[in-house]
């Protein structure tokens, strides 16, 4: 065990405006190596605006991004990508009219090779295993030669997950994974998700409203309201935190 | 000189400005794009003939049943078979069946007559010398026309009940929706203002150039590069493109080169739309990326 | 990976014979055609050269272009010009392929910045300058009454000027390009094309570089249209502006939404109707539009996102089973 966690993520003083209104005020913010994180907050309180700024799908206001001590506020999308940040998404993002075998690959052959070179590449079986391996983990490989759109929405998520698998991400940022899903599977998504940080190593920052899990599992968690950090520790301290209680369920 | 380009620009231009503002009416509304409108105004003129030439009816009677039809058929029919289908799949569905449609009407006008068929006019068309200008009573009739059934647009909006709500949806429709407006009647009645649009389109237009089945094309261009240049998210701008189009295709005719009129708009158009896509007078869109 | 290489070279190897003989059915038929016959069969291949250009450029990534017949032009044109002033047609077509590819490609930048009706504009602005030239440049492109006397081409000592031998020759190269078309959709080009169709945004994440494909596609569907051109040339020996106005753009639109947008045998199908249902219905030109228009307007109502499915349900219902699936 370190004696120091290192730092993975880094986030100074993040601001995001919308037209005038202030989805992100000034957020601070760091995400340690190997943890699980839970990002949780009310409605509105910008905690999809955050992942979409850290993931270069938003471009910022104001502050700074850090990955590993390098500055990568303003950061193209992929880019960000291809340093091995992956996310998933709260409304489900996949090629709906192509296979979830296709899926899979679209999600990592842009990451090698150049552009000329993908013209003369004829042979995927690498590429074919490592989806087959990762689907085989979400116990989703029955499905894999279905289209994505005629996938049930819980076997879409897990689809998700897999393509963000696909490029061994160091750091996996999940948007609300468990929304709208069934218990059962939920618990099942649960479980890979403590597989990957705890078997994996990988580090997960995870959205999510179901405040009795994020307790149960996270390390740490970090709490928005109206844009700005009310609460970072613990799930023992955030949940006697006032100020969180205060947040969720008003004075 | 100047003086008589002027007003023919103005007459030229009160058409288009009028085909433009119905454009705009349906983008504003429902995000449709009509490629389709010169088409509808062509057929306008068609069903115009029908009733007038073949059925031999009264001038006035026949305008008012080429409404009536216009309205079910370019209006009503054209929104529920075509559009209401293709708005949820998306715009490029909806441009390429608007295109189709456009294609259908051109060559089903021609079954009444692949002719060029002279339009009545209710004025006469000869050219009344007033100082150093020439003009006819239909140009005054044309730019008279167009300004009352704009500022009739204009007063319906503003001052009825379902003008506003059919500007709230205009606005915004998702909170129109919220405040309990039925967008989807407001939408009809957007398609349906836009047949009466078209028709008055047709007959301002077809007695100067005839009436023939493939009219609709050179004139549907026109009124998408007004809509383009003066912006097709306010109807002002509409309006002002309409009115600039007619100008500038006028005096390039006069100055500049007959041949290439269509060409200088058209850089004018291109240019707009990579420098300043929302148009001189539209309000930037708002496209929203968030996932 | 030894097993991957055998079974990738009989794959191989099954796509050549296939495609073998397909030359081979395609190099016969024409010596059983008559004269008119033959001259719709070299017309049908022409068009569909560029038919899987804007397949290529709609179907595939999505975006629309109603300059086709402009790029045809340009093709056409140079080769009229060069064919006329003793240049060989096997330099001319390259030629006016790779300048076809050339402006292609910067159309592509408006591309990048907008799209749908204001690209289309953009496109149909194109068209229609392209026109205004052919038509009024006459000192390059004899204006309005076009280039005549464009010889067919010869081979060192074979000659194709007969109807049935240039034929061949446009059976050829229209099968090159289809060949072509087949490989660049089913590589891992064909699955960015489809990524960016379907989900811009995510595919965007994920490293596809969208500039570059959106480019390089605007850049091929045209260049494919200019090789339609410089074949059409020679065909008609003459070639005049109105060969290459809008509403030819329109009419590629239309064979490509008919045969199904997005799909392989979308042109085969797109422009099989529109060139051959006329010479079974024997009416008027305008009538025809008529029905393609019509026929357009249901399949877009059918299946919206592309995909032909109304003649794959035709095709179950004629014949049983499903369509086979020629692309991934």
């Amino acid at each position: 065990m370190p004696m120091e966690m290192q730092t993975v993520f880094k986030i100074r003083d993040l601001r995001k405006n919308f037209y005038g209104l202030r989805a992100l005020d000034g957020v601070d913010m760091e995400i340690r190596e190997q943890e699980l994180l839970g990002l949780m907050g009310p409605n509105g309180s910008g905690k999809s605006t955050l992942l979409n700024c850290m993931t270069g799908v938003l471009s910022t206001t104001g502050g700074r991004v850090y990955h590993r001590s390098r500055d990568i506020t303003g950061w193209k999308a992929s880019s960000i990508y291809k340093l091995g940040i992956a996310r998933t998404f709260q409304l489900v993002q996949l090629f709906p009219e192509m296979t979830v075998l296709d899926n899979m690959i679209g999600a990592i052959q842009e990451s090698r090779g150049s552009m000329f070179s993908r013209l003369f590449r004829f042979s995927e079986e690498w590429e074919k295993a490592k989806a087959q391996e990762i689907l085989d983990f979400l116990k989703i490989a029955h499905v894999k030669n279905n289209l994505a759109k005629n996938l049930s929405y819980g076997q879409q998520k897990l689809v998700d997950l897999g393509m963000v698998l696909m490029s061994d991400p160091a750091l996996i940022l999940l948007d609300e994974p468990l929304a709208g899903v069934n218990p059962t599977l939920g618990r099942e998504i649960i479980e890979h998700i403590l597989e990957l940080v705890k078997v994996k190593c990988c580090t997960v920052l995870i959205i999510e409203h179901n405040a009795k899990i994020m307790l149960d599992i996270c390390d740490r968690i970090v709490v928005l309201n109206e844009g700005r950090k009310i609460a970072e520790g613990p799930p023992q301290e955030i949940k006697e935190n006032p100020e969180v209680l205060k947040a969720y369920f008003g004075a | 000189m100047i003086l008589q380009l002027i007003i023919g620009g103005t007459a030229t231009g009160a058409i288009y400005a009028l085909m433009a503002v119905g454009f705009s009416l349906l983008w504003q509304t429902s995000q449709t794009i009509n490629f389709a409108q010169g088409e509808f105004v062509a057929a306008a003129a068609f069903i115009m003939l029908i009733f007038y030439d073949a059925l031999n009816l009264p001038y006035v009677l026949s305008l008012v049943l080429t409404i009536v039809v216009a309205v079910g058929i370019l209006g009503v029919l054209f929104r529920k078979v075509v559009v209401e289908r293709l708005i949820k799949t998306g715009l490029l569905s909806l441009i390429c069946a608007t295109i189709a449609v456009s294609i259908m009407v051109r060559n089903s006008l021609i079954f009444y007559t692949a002719e060029s068929m002279a339009f009545p006019s209710i004025v006469s068309k000869e050219a009344i010398p007033l100082l150093t200008i020439r003009f006819s009573p239909l140009d005054v009739l044309n730019i008279g026309l167009a300004a009352l059934v704009i500022v009739a647009l204009q007063l319906f909006i503003r001052k009825t009940k379902p003008g506003k709500a059919l500007q709230a949806v205009a606005q915004n429709r998702d909170v129109a929706q919220v405040l309990g407006i039925d967008v989807g009647r407001m939408t009809a009645l957007a398609f349906a203002i836009n047949a009466v649009i078209v028709t008055f389109a047709a007959i301002l237009v077809a007695p100067v150039y005839a009436a023939k089945y493939n009219m609709g094309l050179a004139l549907g261009l026109r009124a998408f590069y007004a809509a383009i240049i003066g912006g097709f998210n306010q109807t002002r701008g509409a309006l002002i493109g309409g009115l600039l189009i007619g100008y500038i295709e006028v005096f390039t005719i006069a100055y500049v080169t007959s041949q290439y009129s269509e060409v200088v708009i058209l850089l004018i158009v291109i240019g707009i739309i990579l420098f300043k896509p929302e148009g001189i007078w539209g309000t930037k869109e708002v496209w929203s990326r968030e996932l | 990976m030894r097993m991957g290489r055998n079974t990738m070279f009989r794959s191989l190897f099954d796509k050549v014979w296939k495609f073998a003989a397909i030359a081979a059915v395609l190099l016969i038929i024409p010596r059983f055609l008559g004269i008119y016959t033959i001259y719709i069969y070299s017309w049908l291949l022409v068009y569909l050269i560029a038919a899987y250009g804007l397949n290529l450029i709609l179907g595939y990534a999505g975006q629309i272009s109603l300059a086709q017949a402009a790029f045809m032009g340009i093709g056409a044109y140079v080769v009229a010009i060069l064919v006329t002033r003793g240049v060989s047609f096997w330099i001319a077509l390259p030629l006016g392929a790779v300048l076809s590819f050339g402006i292609g490609l910067i159309l592509g930048f408006p591309a990048l910045k907008v799209k749908h009706h204001y690209l289309a504009m953009v496109t149909i602005g194109f068209n229609v300058i392209m026109y205004k030239l052919f038509e009024n440049q006459e000192a390059v492109t004899g204006g309005y009454y076009g280039i005549f006397d464009i010889t067919r081409p010869s081979l060192g000592a074979l000659r194709f000027e007969s109807d049935l031998a240039y034929a061949r020759v446009i059976a050829v190269i229209a099968l090159i390009m289809v060949i072509i078309m087949y490989w660049i959709l089913n590589t891992r080009w064909g699955r960015a094309f489809k990524m960016i169709r379907e989900n811009e945004v995510r595919a965007e994440i994920v490293g596809v570089d969208i500039r570059a494909y959106k480019l390089v596609v605007f850049a091929i569907g045209s260049a494919y249209a200019g090789v339609a051109g410089g074949l059409l040339a020679p065909l008609l020996g003459y070639i005049e502006p109105t060969l290459f106005e809008l509403t030819i753009s329109f009419d590629f639109l239309l064979m490509v939404l008919i045969g199904g947008r997005g799909r392989f045998e979308g042109p085969l199908i797109g422009v099989a109707v529109v060139m051959l249902l006329p010479e079974f219905l024997r009416i008027t030109n305008q009538a025809n539009l008529l029905i393609f228009s019509a026929i357009a307007v249901v399949v877009l109502l059918v299946a919206p996102e592309g995909g032909a499915s109304l003649w794959d349900w035709i095709f179950k219902r004629l014949t049983g089973k499903n369509p086979p699936s020629l692309t991934k």
